[in-house]
């Protein structure tokens, strides 16, 4: 499942500095397949949040987000469960090119994540910039060209090949 | 001229002039993999049919995050790793098998990354790479194999933060305390996606492996890079080890940073991280007393030689307190080696604590010290996330390795200066 340039879901709000070992335990990270990282998803936070996050397939969180380790897996569980899009005040550098690299529709917004409260329908373009939240319009700033590409995508390899994204 | 380090090696690489904010096509000079990775380079190459590697001199794999294998599959991990290896031809010294240790203390000590080199590695903290006056920053596993088959990938060049370092640090002190003090100042979202540079006149008296631990936990407060620009003592290390360093590149004078700092080394205590996020930065006093169960000595932070004499000057002649396991893990077979001679393992082991073989340990909770719910670790690691080192309920404190030592000794949270 290749990102798209528009994507829109139901919102679960998470906090700051929210770590990939709450994201993907690094238990599980032989886990290669999306499908079957999906199941570890958010796995700390217990199953009711969870599936909720899994159900609306859209994150709004704070500063931070992804912070701590490398692990690819951090986004592609993500994929593999079907969330569809995270938006956050600010992400770590790595979980940022994971997301990138990856295909995971990603907005990095003060103002449009903290306009975003749990259970929000959130929509956005990511090629123009534009989101609405529950109604409301927001505008933020695309990615640079050349990431923004890679992106929607699917993928870096996506992007060079042709082929669908790993996580297809 | 007036470029950063992180503009100066990232220009070298682009072979052209380049300013923060630019993004770059380039081939970093190294692309490490590692255990627990290694299985997504593989699937990525079979995906999309890759048949040859751009630049295998520039390859080497680690096993380190669980070495030996716990599980059937962390085993099948390494032997993918080892199949691969042999698929490519790739040199079989290149593969830092089970009990070889950590991939960037391995790469410090070997002096096998040079200053002014650029690392890439899918681990975080490759960033301690920057102890030697080079540059080290984590990737995922789709943009290693891309690297690997490709050669090039994208990257934008950091902004940099100066850290100006003065005075001497105190009795009782150490790296650990130091960074510590960095990243409550900086905290955990201070250096999103720039290179800390450290500076300043106290660096003259920070060790190789001191300058490792400050730079390890640059990742902590989001940098891409943090590193010490090679000195005298870059160049004593390498000399040391029989290799020339090369041109040593440094910062200009008039370079530009979005931000400069200044600490006095004279003015740091013992501290602690306390859970569940890093930068909940606060003195050991504040939670003396609190009960643990687990100390933990090791990882990329602190589990060299003489992280592990630190600890021994404190645990020499007395016994860890009852109902407490004492975790050891030395960062490399080479630390593990040095201990051994020096006396250092012995005074440890009858001390109570448990040796475990080189590598990252209970850091990550795979293995080897693994906690259960509401037990509490006093660490030398890096994190203390919600469930990073085993169970959710459990709380994880990091502190220097003196610290977890005299936690050990007295059964709780104790700041080492007490039982010196």
């Amino acid at each position: 499942m290749s990102a798209t340039v528009q994507c829109e879901g139901t919102a679960t709000v998470l906090g700051d500095d929210v770590d990939t070992d709450i994201i993907f335990p690094a238990r599980y990270l032989a886990v290669l397949r999306p499908q079957d990282q999906a199941r570890h998803l958010f796995e700390p936070l217990g199953e009711p949040l969870r599936h909720q996050v899994i159900a609306g397939g859209v994150i709004a969180a704070g500063w931070n987000f992804g912070c701590g380790s490398s692990r690819e897996h951090a986004v592609t569980a993500m994929l593999g469960a079907g969330v569809r899009l995270v938006v956050a005040k600010s992400f770590s550098r790595i979980f940022f090119r994971n997301a990138v690299n990856n295909g995971l529709a990603v907005v990095m917004d003060e103002a449009l994540a903290g306009a975003v409260r749990d259970g929000d329908v959130v929509r956005i373009d990511l090629r123009a910039g534009s989101a609405s939240v529950a109604g409301v319009a927001h505008a933020f700033p695309p990615l640079p060209p050349q990431v923004l590409e890679i992106l929607v995508a699917g993928g870096l390899w996506a992007a060079t090949t042709g082929q669908p994204g790993a996580s297809a | 001229m007036n470029a950063t380090l992180a503009e100066k090696v990232m220009g070298r690489l682009a072979g052209r002039a380049v300013r923060a904010g630019e993004m770059v096509e380039i081939a970093p000079d190294w692309t490490f993999a590692l255990d627990d990775g290694i299985g997504l380079i593989d699937q990525n190459f079979r995906r999309y049919g890759v048949e040859k590697l751009a630049r295998p001199d520039r390859i080497a794999l680690f096993y380190d995050h669980y070495a030996p294998a716990d599980t059937p599959l962390h085993a099948q991990m390494h032997r993918i790793g080892r199949d691969l290896f042999e698929r490519f031809g790739l040199p079989r010294e290149r593969l830092f098998d089970v009990g070889a240790g950590i991939s960037h203390q391995i790469a410090v000590e070997s002096g096998m990354v040079l200053p002014g080199q650029m690392l890439t590695n899918m681990d975080s903290h490759t960033i301690t790479i920057g102890a030697v006056g080079a540059l080290g920053c984590g990737i995922g596993g789709a943009e290693m194999a891309y690297l690997w088959a490709h050669g090039k990938l994208w990257f934008r060049v950091p902004e940099s933060i100066r850290i100006e370092l003065v005075g001497a640090l105190p009795p009782g002190t150490c790296a650990k305390d130091l960074v510590l003090t960095v990243l409550g100042r900086l905290t955990a979202r201070g250096a999103i996606y720039n290179a800390i540079e450290y500076h300043g006149p106290a660096l003259a008296g920070l060790s190789i492996p001191e300058r490792m631990t400050l730079c390890n936990m640059g990742i902590e407060m989001g940098a891409k890079f943090a590193v010490v620009p090679a000195d005298g003592v870059t160049r004593a290390h390498f000399e040391g080890l029989g290799i020339a360093p090369g041109e040593m590149p440094v910062p200009d004078a008039g370079a530009s940073y979005r931000a400069q700092h200044r600490f006095d080394l004279a003015a740091v205590e013992p501290l602690v991280s306390a859970p569940s996020k890093v930068d909940n930065v606060h003195p050991v006093a504040r939670f003396a007393g609190t009960r643990i169960h687990q100390a933990f000595l090791g990882t990329c932070t602190n589990g060299r030689l003489e992280d592990l004499a630190d600890a021994a000057a404190i645990l020499k002649g007395r016994r860890i307190a009852p109902g407490v396991r004492m975790v050891v893990t030395p960062a490399s077979r080479q630390v593990y080696s040095r201990a051994m001679q020096s006396g250092v393992l012995q005074v440890l082991l009858d001390a109570g604590a448990t040796i475990t073989t080189p590598g990252c340990g209970a850091c990550a909770g795979m293995h080897q010290g693994v906690l259960a719910a509401e037990e509490v670790c006093i660490s030398s690691s890096s994190r203390n996330f919600l469930g990073r080192m085993g169970h959710r309920d459990a709380l994880v404190y990091l502190g220097s390795p003196a610290t977890v030592a005299a936690s050990a000794f007295t059964g709780a949270i104790t700041d080492p200066r007490s039982v010196l």
